[in-house]
């Protein structure tokens, strides 16, 4: 089993998929080339997935080779939970990606096959991205991916496109240089001759020290999260974004900020992650509270779907620094539970804008009545954004409240009204696009057809799944987290009421 | 008796191959006649700079000399045969760009427009003398970085700007923007030179010998406060960073690469910085490597002003080849904060190395994208002004896509070899350990997150913008073209996803440092 290179076979098979797509020169054809490949990356994933052991080493699936020896920087690539099920999320969102994406690239007459290309080399570099175990390749994948983001904004977006993709390219850019004098610090201090991320763990003692190179990763991570107040390129990045990269932006792309967080700034640097956490945590939750208040005030659907995101991303930067087991398994499960949701949000509002051509609320008004289906898939979708019990979801937004309640019962009480303004926004969008009398220029609108059901089941069935059983998912979690916290040196906190024996 | 001085031929050989093809071009353009010469010319010029090159990688084979060639006025050491190798790549990839014979004037002494010009072109004039005074060029900029005292090196700098200055004023479209380039290089030029030789002047009476040994040890004797020392190492620097382009001396570059003809940009961008940096390095570490805490905190501010200056100005240009310019004053500007990295000797080693990878993965890159430039034209000439490149990337994808990929590798995005690059030098910076020079390094990333911004605006122009009606031909590339183009795009991807083995070489030839 160890022999087999599970996670560069994974990155190969995108990288070749999307070269062999873009020298195809039928249209179609790569459009389906690019279905199979990442069908086949799913698969491979999933076999993954079914070999991992959760209770075996952390790091499974480990490949090492010297890349570049004079700077210490390695090929190395592993899996713990975390990255796992971060990876899976991927692999399983671009085959959708791809499925709705359809007819996206076809609009601007621009190259289709360069479109889909671009979306197999992201796969690779985000399923990278994940697996690195080496903080340099991590940077690299990390700036890497940014460009292929940037060309499918850019090219293929709507009609504000070069400026949000310029804007998104120069935000990451400038969070992502700082981050690289903070890891050329890093190898300098550790003086391992090694970028090798299990190697770095505690190497950094001096708390100045730690807190300078804990700001530069964190202030990368914050904007690529985004957290307020640095999230100002999002909603310009995702509203103009065709749909289908605009789920991949929000929903992995933006989870490498968390992941970072979790992996990089609390393992690397504890003490100055424990220093920093009054601050973060504060902003995480102004991020949910003015997420919510912002989104409710929208009137472009993608925009509104781009701020509920930021509001929850407050509720994951909240649960990693909280830093406990629960708050942090939470916000994991929250970055997988959030790709689902926000993707198929995002996808139906797509369907919705590309038969209308707007993507303005006011245009739009009683749509359920001809389109039963879109609406009905818009309802769960936007269920899911806000949390009801019963869809993925709310466990994950509740671990994350339970957990930070533990050790920060304020914070957690204000974030809490962040579900109460997500119903605000969710079901205000919901009631004005789709109740009502049927509006005009909607009338003629048709339901989903068979390729849209095929990729809005999918989503739902897991969101619906995992709403109900998330077990699965937490048993690969769970031992990853408390690893990383080991690491950190924190315990959770003994619960206020004792528990007692026998009852 | 006076004992005849030794020369070491065989170090010296790569040079004397260099001025020898030069004489014998010059002699080429006296004798043969006017429809041979171009045929000549251009296998004398080639075979001359592989013969150089091949020299260069003989002498790497069998052994770095230890101690200075010419009685002690030439050192070829191993940066110095690092930085040869370099030149000697960059120019042979530049004289396939000169080439193109759309680039030069036919008749450079006639009046822009008048009768005799259009006489010269319907006759089919052409100057040739452009290849021996490229190889003059190329001659200097060997002996630049090499020399080892500062009357070689004031005479080498000559040697190299001189054909320069006459070879800016050659520009076939836009001739009076090419003489006002020629005539600003040789006035600013002769003031930097100037500047050089007085420093030169200064630092001989302080030291009593111009030799960059020399000046060390009376350093290490005397202390480092006499007036004499620095005011002789301000003028030497002034007259040094100026051909670097470092502000506040940095007003010609944008001006002379705007008007020079597009290949002898991208020789002077590419070969000619070289050079200088090869120099500055000499000068800075060992004549006045004991002195480093008193220039150090002036190389600060310049460095400091260089990169701001470089990737501030460059978001107004509308001028393809002025942005590059800017681009590159402000990667002038990243290398120097190397220059500051020193220390300890493994230090200096690693400064060194990243220098030199650096000064490779800028020029490689600088060549490409110039020759990118000279494909795109209107019909007077080259679609200078960026608007006209709006649109590119849907007329001809693939030159827009390698322009772009040239320009995201200038901005350090990581799989192209600007970032290591970068890293390579960065790193070395922080690795000093100072905060003075690690709070630079973070100016030098902020600096990099504003210059990604113009090179990403022209990517925004060329993929995200709709073409215009009458927009530029993209003319069918000649095979030198294709192959500049070509060896840049696949260096800078190669150098980027597996820099080990130059990584390696620059280790090599920076371990044993300058010889002393």
């Amino acid at each position: 089993m160890t022999a087999i290179p599970w996670l560069s076979i994974l990155m190969g098979v995108s990288v070749l998929g999307a070269l062999g797509v873009s020298f195809l020169k039928n249209d179609k054809v790569a459009k389906q080339a690019t279905l199979g490949v990442s069908l086949l990356v799913l698969v491979l994933a999933v076999v993954m997935t079914v070999g991992f052991s959760p209770n075996g080493d952390r790091f499974q699936y480990a490949e090492t080779y010297d890349w570049i020896p004079s700077f210490g920087v390695h090929y190395a690539v592993a899996v713990d939970g975390v990255a796992l099920v971060l990876i899976l999320l991927s692999a399983i969102l671009v085959p959708i990606v791809v499925l709705a994406s359809w007819h996206d690239a076809e609009q601007g007459k621009r190259s289709v096959r360069t479109y889909f290309a671009l979306l197999l080399v992201l796969e690779a570099m985000m399923i990278g991205v994940f697996a690195a175990t080496d903080v340099f390749l991590f940077y690299v994948f990390f700036e890497a991916m940014l460009i292929p983001m940037y060309f499918m904004i850019g090219s293929y977006g709507g009609a504000q496109r070069s400026y949000a993709a310029v804007k998104f390219l120069l935000y990451s850019l400038f969070g992502g240089l700082l981050m690289l004098v903070a890891v050329i610090a890093l190898y300098n201090v550790a003086d391992k001759n090694s970028f090798l991320f299990p190697e770095l763990i505690g190497a950094v003692t001096d708390p100045t020290t730690q807190k300078w190179l804990f700001l530069g990763f964190f202030i990368a991570f914050a904007i690529k999260a985004p957290l307020w107040p640095v999230h100002t390129w999002l909603p310009d990045a995702a509203a103009q974004a065709p749909a289908g990269a605009a789920v991949l932006l929000v929903g992995v792309l933006d989870k490498v900020g968390t992941f970072g967080m979790l992996r990089f700034c609390l393992e690397l640097f504890p003490d100055a992650a424990k220093w920093a956490t009054p601050v973060v945590i504060a902003l995480s939750v102004i991020g949910i509270v003015y997420g919510a208040i912002v989104a409710i005030g929208q009137t472009d659907i993608k925009r509104l779907i781009a701020y509920t995101s930021i509001s929850h991303f407050g509720f994951i930067t909240m649960g990693v620094f909280a830093m406990t087991t629960t708050a942090a398994s939470g916000a994991t499960l929250y970055m997988v539970n959030h790709g689902f949701s926000t993707g198929v949000l995002f996808l139906v509002a797509g369907f919705l804008i590309y038969r209308r051509g707007s993507q303005f609320i006011a245009d739009y008004g009683g749509v359920q009545k001809v389109a039963p289906l879109l609406a009905g898939a818009f309802l769960i979708a936007g269920l899911s954004g806000l949390s009801l019990p019963g869809l993925s979801t709310f466990v994950s937004e509740f671990m994350v409240l339970l957990g930070t309640f533990e050790r920060y019962a304020v914070p957690a009480i204000i974030g809490t009204t962040g579900v109460i303004l997500a119903a605000i926004y969710i079901l205000w969008m919901y009631q004005r696009t789709m109740n009502g009398p049927t509006a005009e220029s909607v009338a003629e609108m048709k339901d989903l057809n068979g390729r849209e059901r095929w990729v809005v089941a999918p989503l739902i069935a897991l969101i619906v799944v995992l709403g109900f059983f998330p077990k699965p998912l937490l048993d690969v979690i769970n031992p990853a987290v408390k690893e990383s916290l080991v690491n950190v040196k924190v315990t959770d906190p003994a619960p206020v009421v004792a528990v007692k024996e026998g009852q | 008796m006076i004992t005849a001085p030794t020369i070491e031929y065989f170090a010296l050989a790569p040079l004397l191959i260099i001025f020898g093809a030069a004489i014998i071009g010059v002699l080429v353009e006296a004798f043969a006649p006017r429809y041979l010469r171009r045929a000549v010319h251009v296998p004398l010029t080639l075979l001359s700079l592989v013969g150089a090159f091949a020299l260069v990688i003989l002498q790497t084979i069998r052994g770095v000399p230890t101690t200075p060639a010419a009685m002690g006025s030439v050192a070829v050491d191993g940066p110095t045969l690092f930085i040869w190798g370099t030149i000697l790549v960059l120019s042979f990839v530049s004289i396939l760009l000169i080439n193109d014979e759309e680039q030069f004037v036919p008749s450079a002494a006639s009046v822009p427009g008048s009768a005799e010009e259009e006489k010269a072109i319907t006759e089919g004039a052409a100057h040739t003398e452009v290849y021996p005074l490229a190889l003059f060029a190329i001659g200097g900029m060997l002996l630049f970085p090499a020399s080892n005292d500062l009357l070689i090196m004031f005479v080498a700098l000559e040697v190299m700007s001189l054909p320069l200055y006459l070879l800016c004023g050659l520009a076939r479209r836009r001739r009076l923007l090419s003489q006002e380039a020629s005539v600003k290089y040789f006035l600013l030029g002769a003031f930097s030179s100037a500047f050089f030789l007085y420093g030169t002047a200064l630092l001989y009476g302080f030291a009593g010998t111009v030799d960059l040994v020399g000046i060390s040890r009376a350093l290490a004797a005397a202390g480092g406060t006499e007036t004499l020392l620095l005011v002789g190492t301000a003028m030497l620097g002034v007259g040094l960073l100026f051909k670097i382009g470092a502000a506040p001396f940095q007003a010609w570059k944008p001006d002379v690469y705007q008007g020079a003809p597009t290949p002898i940009t991208a020789l002077m961008a590419s070969g000619t910085l070289v050079a200088a940096f090869g120099a500055v390095l000499r000068v800075f570490w060992v004549a006045l490597g004991n002195d480093s805490w008193n220039w150090q905190p002036i190389m600060w501010g310049v460095a400091a002003l260089t990169m701001v200056v470089g990737s501030i100005l460059a978001i107004t240009q509308t001028d393809i080849k002025r942005m590059l310019a800017y681009s590159s004053i402000a990667h002038a500007g990243f290398l120097l904060v190397g220059v500051m990295a020193v220390g300890e000797k493994g230090q200096n080693a690693l400064a060194l190395s990243g220098l030199l990878f650096y000064l490779v993965t800028y020029g490689i890159t600088t060549v490409g994208a110039f020759a990118v430039v000279t494909l795109v034209r209107d019909p007077g000439g080259e679609a200078w002004h960026l608007s006209r490149w709006a649109g590119l990337g849907k007329r001809s994808p693939k030159l827009a896509g390698l322009f772009a990929f040239f320009l995201l590798a200038f901005a350090g995005i990581p799989l192209t070899s600007g970032f290591f690059g970068k890293y390579a030098v960065f790193r070395s910076a922080v690795a000093v350990g100072q905060g003075w020079l690690t709070g630079l390094v973070v100016l030098a990333v902020v600096a990099s997150a504003a210059a990604a911004f113009f090179y990403v605006r022209v990517i925004v122009l060329m993929f995200f913008s709709d073409p215009s009606a009458d927009g530029p031909t993209v003319v069918t590339p000649s095979w030198a073209t294709s192959t500049v183009v070509g060896f840049s795009a696949f260096a800078t991807v190669a150098l980027g996803v597996f820099p080990q083995p130059v990584l390696d070489l620059a280790e090599k030839a920076a371990k044993s440092l300058f010889v002393q």
